[in-house]
Parts: C-alpha cells; structure tokens; sequence
C-alpha cells in the first residue's frame, strides 16, 4: 500500500474555487506551471487573487479577467520586459494590486511558512510601498527600538508548481540552475499541486542517487500530475528553454484589438494535447535551446 | 584606428563605480552597467564578484549577446533562490541599474508613470529588487539619454527605490544602508557629494564628458544639480580597456545604446 497522489490536471483546477488564492511557481518567463494555468484558463473559476514573480501566467489570467487581486514585484518575459497583457490590465484600471519588493515577497511567503502574522524587513523603507499597499511598521522590542516594516504573511490556500521530476506519493526532485522560491510557495500554501515533466511510481527505484535535488518534502504536495512540457512557453531547465516566438506572438495579439477572447485559443487550446500539437509537439519544445543571459 | 564612442567612454566611466569596491557582487543591468562591471573586474578590481546573467558565478566575466550555453565557467552558484540571503540583504553587493524616473533626492522608480496608482497610464515593470537593493547595498545608475523626463522635477512617480529625502525616513527607520554612487549618463558623472540648502546630501557634477558644457547638463536636468569645484573631463578609455570591451561585446551590441552611437570626442 502506498500513498497515491495522482490527479488530472482537471481534478487538480477542480480544487481552486472562486475567490481563492493562488501562488503560482516559477519567475518570469521561467519553470512557470503553464499547463496548470491553461487548466485554469478552460475553467469558469473566477476573482481569484494570485500571487506570483510574474510572467505570462499573471498575463493570461489577467487578460481573461481572472483575477480580482494580484501580489507581485514585477510582471516581466524577460527579452519582452514589459508583459502586454498585465499591462492592459493594469491600465485599464481592472486590478487590485499589492505591489511589494522580490525579496519581501519571499519574505511574505516564509511568514506564511511558518504560520506567522508578518516578518520584519527594513525592505520599503523610503519607498512608496507601505502607504500604496498599506502595510504596516513594528519596533523592535528591544534596547535599538528599529523601526520595521511588518510583511505579512502571503497565505495561500492553493500554489501550483512545475518540477522536473515526482513519483506518485509526491517525492519531487528539482534541479535546474535555479528553483526559484518554488520551496516557498509549496510551503505558504494549503495545498500544493505539482505538475513534472516525468512522473515514477517509487522515486527510489528510479532515481535515488538524486535525493538531494529533493527541493520541498512530501508532506507539502496534495496531488501530482504528469504533464510533458507542462512549463511551455516558459523555460524549462534542463529540459528546454524558453519559447521566444510564442512568446511574441502572444505579446503581439495584445495590440490592437487585442481582445483576448478573440486569440486565447492559439495560447490555450481546447486541451493541452492539442496544445502542444499546436505548438510542434514534444520534440519542438524539447528542441527550444536554453536562454543565454 | 576606429574612433572610440560615447558608449565606451561610458562604460569605461562605469567601471570606475566599482573600482575598490571589495569582495562584493558586482551587478550591472544592460549592457553599459554590465559591460563596466565586467571591466573593473579585468582591469583594476579583480576581487569583484559576478554572475553570468543567470545563476553562476564567474570569474571570467561572461560576454553579453547571443553565445553558446556552455560557454560560461562557473566558479560557484549564487541562484535568485539565495540571492537575498548572501548578496542584497548582507549589503555585498553594488548594483548599477537603469530606473525609468530619479528625482533630486536619488528616489527611483521602475513601476508606473501617469494616472493614479489604481489605473496608472503607463504600467512599467513594477518595483522589482529596488526597494530592497536600495536600503541594503550601494546602487549607481546609467542613463542612454540625460533629460528631464529622467531627470524629473519633484518627486518621481512612484518611489521604487529609497534616496536622501527627510520626508520620507520614518523615526526610528535604519536608513544607514542608503548609499547612492555614481550615476553615468551620455553627458557626465554625477555623485551625491553636493549639500542642498536642507543640508540633504545631493547631487553634483564630477565630470563633463568631452565637449560637453555644465549648462547643457543643467539644461537636460529637471532639478538644480551642483558642480565639483575640481570639475574633470571624463577620462576615454585607453587602448587595453577599448580591447576588453569589444571581447566582451562581440556582436557591437553596445553600438544601440545611445542614439546614433557617437563618437567620444564630439566632431
């Protein structure tokens, strides 16, 4: 008998109900869990707040008028440093935000981690983000008396991640150059989903001389699911890069007119195998090369 | 010989932000900043640290444009993961960075111009590591385009990064980790040595770029800017600095960064 927690990337989206919040892995356009936010995007769930270092992901679900509230530092795709449609979004007046510094935000994720209110941070001093986002200072209760800005902690009831690789009790194993807070946001939330480019059924049998890329333990994982290119057009080290053109091509169908209903096929697709079809199937996403910095 | 550019004066001048600056993480962002960290390092600071861009730490600093993956010799790793705990938050680290907006109290913004902040008319990036950045370790900055929609008179738009304002220091607030260098644009070097009538620390004027007078400078400034009594001309690089740069920018990226790249000596 052994603990199963696979899922459909279906029955994954099925636990995110409207209102709730989400942390969404990754940064920019980097090991962001896209086929879970394309998931997502075929839903009906609505006025969500979503807290994510963002890229498309914060685009897309913006564009299809997703989110009620977004917690982020920046918005970005890297070679494309402004995202169009968070943007638009953005302009449009549509958007609660709270907008913190990056390091404050893994800050917020690690208060949340371990079930405290806030962290102290001398991070926003001097800047406009404690008035604009409304947080507040504490002092020090001892003999310096520092005045400090009181992060609170980003709970979320719900974060999506992309691995590379897990068996089905939910042992991870990541190991790209660099993981991000993708930790953080398994353990800031309720409950994490994870989605890898190949799933085992017992990680020891396969892959034990690995362990130590084992970035967060089972007991944060609620559900798995094998989803190949699943972090497309989103890097993916190292298993492919990132997808310029697509990339520019959904940068580009934000202008004029820009309606999102009328192109979310081409970034969504009716399901993610046609998806992939779409975008030249495994071999072509295999095939993008690495970003150079 | 070709004519060196005001580029490469330029990046020559940022070198000198990090010359002596210890074993900290020397960050340039675009290809200016990045290019003059680079060439402390291979001149006269080689106990700078450096990423490639990415995660990696190098001690060969990594040329910018297109290259293989590979190419880069990693030394140690220095991930976004860890970056807070071992580089910005322990203040070892210098970063020389483009923001959208500064103002005269060296307050930056890189999140959003116009409108309110409810519907902003021009949403940017948002305020990335700045505020952090800002607080803890040394910043500089690089300018393609000195005028005063950079320059801007008043207060920046959105304060994405802590500067020298008294209105903005809360009591009891450790503002001793604000510590602004060297700001490099296409006209001149400013420091913050200058004193406004407050007795705020300010900018000032350190050195005109060739050809370049302190009234043009004022001119493209949207604030008064002071003048060093000991006023210099930016240095050009030498032949040995001029050789660097162009193996670190193999593809002439830098030939884009300021419009119609010209030359140093102003013809």
């Amino acid at each position: 008998m052994m603990l199963d927690k696979r899922m459909s990337a279906a029955e994954i989206v099925a636990q995110i109900r409207d209102g709730m919040t989400v942390g969404i892995g990754g940064w920019g356009p980097r090991r962001k869990p896209m086929a879970l936010v394309r998931e997502l995007l075929r839903s009906d769930v609505k006025d969500l707040t979503v807290v994510a270092y963002g890229g498309a992901d914060v685009g897309m679900l913006c564009a299809a008028g997703k989110v009620k509230k977004l917690v982020f530092a920046f918005v970005s795709l890297d070679a494309i440093p402004l995202e169009p449609w968070f943007r638009k979004a953005r302009e449009g007046g549509k958007l609660e935000v709270l907008e913190v510094d990056e390091g404050m935000f893994q800050w917020g994720l690690k208060a949340a981690a371990f079930q405290l209110p806030f962290l102290p941070t001398r991070v926003g001093l001097g800047t406009d983000l404690a008035e604009l986002g409304g947080l507040k200072t504490v002092q020090s209760p001892y003999a310096d008396g520092e005045t400090l800005i009181a992060m609170p902690a980003l709970k979320l009831d719900v974060a999506l991640v992309h691995v590379n690789r897990s068996d089905w009790r939910g042992n991870v194993q990541v190991y790209g150059p660099d993981v991000y807070y993708d930790e953080w946001f398994a353990k800031a939330a309720q409950k994490t989903f994870v989605s890898c480019e190949e799933l085992v059924d017992r990680m020891e049998d396969h892959y034990p001389e690995h362990a130590q890329a084992n970035l967060f333990e089972r007991c944060f994982v609620s559900g798995v699911v094998e989803m190949h290119c699943g972090a497309h057009p989103s890097s993916m080290p190292p298993h492919y890069g990132w997808d310029m053109k697509a990339f520019k091509a959904y940068a580009g169908a934000a202008k004029d007119p820009g309606d999102w209903d009328a192109v979310k096929d081409r970034f969504v697709g009716a399901s993610e195998a046609q998806y992939l079809e779409s975008n030249g199937g495994k071999e072509a996403v295999a095939a993008l090369p690495l970003p150079i910095f | 010989m070709t004519q060196v550019t005001l580029t490469e004066l330029c990046i020559f001048a940022a070198s000198e932000a990090f010359r002596g600056n210890g074993e900290i993480v020397a960050t340039g962002v675009g290809p200016v900043p990045r290019l003059g960290a680079s060439l402390a390092k291979l001149t006269h600071s080689p106990e700078l640290m450096m990423t490639d861009g990415e995660c990696y730490l190098v001690e060969q600093p990594v040329p910018i444009g297109p290259r293989a993956y590979d190419d880069r010799k990693p030394a140690g790793h220095l991930p976004f993961s860890r970056f807070f705990d071992s580089a910005v938050w322990t203040g070892r680290r210098h970063a020389m960075v483009t923001p959208t907006q500064i103002d005269r109290f060296g307050q930056i913004n890189l999140s959003y111009m116009g409108g309110t902040y409810q519907q902003p008319k021009t949403q940017m990036l948002g305020v990335r590591g700045f505020p952090g950045n800002t607080i803890y370790h040394p910043n500089s900055f690089f300018f393609p385009a000195h005028s005063p929609r950079v320059f801007v008179p008043g207060e920046v738009d959105m304060i994405s990064g802590a500067g020298y304002n008294p209105a903005k220091r809360v009591a009891g607030g450790n503002y001793s980790g604000v510590d602004l260098r060297t700001i490099v644009t296409n006209l001149c070097v400013i420091d913050f040595g200058g004193k406004d009538a407050e007795g705020n620390r300010a900018m000032r004027v350190v050195s005109l770029h060739p050809g370049v007078t302190f009234d043009e400078v004022q001119e493209a400034t949207g604030f008064a800017l002071e003048l060093a009594e000991d006023v210099a001309q930016t240095p050009l690089p030498g032949a040995e600095a001029l050789e660097i740069i162009a193996r670190l920018d193999p593809h002439g990226i830098r030939a884009s960064v300021i419009k119609d790249n010209p030359p140093a000596l102003r013809g």
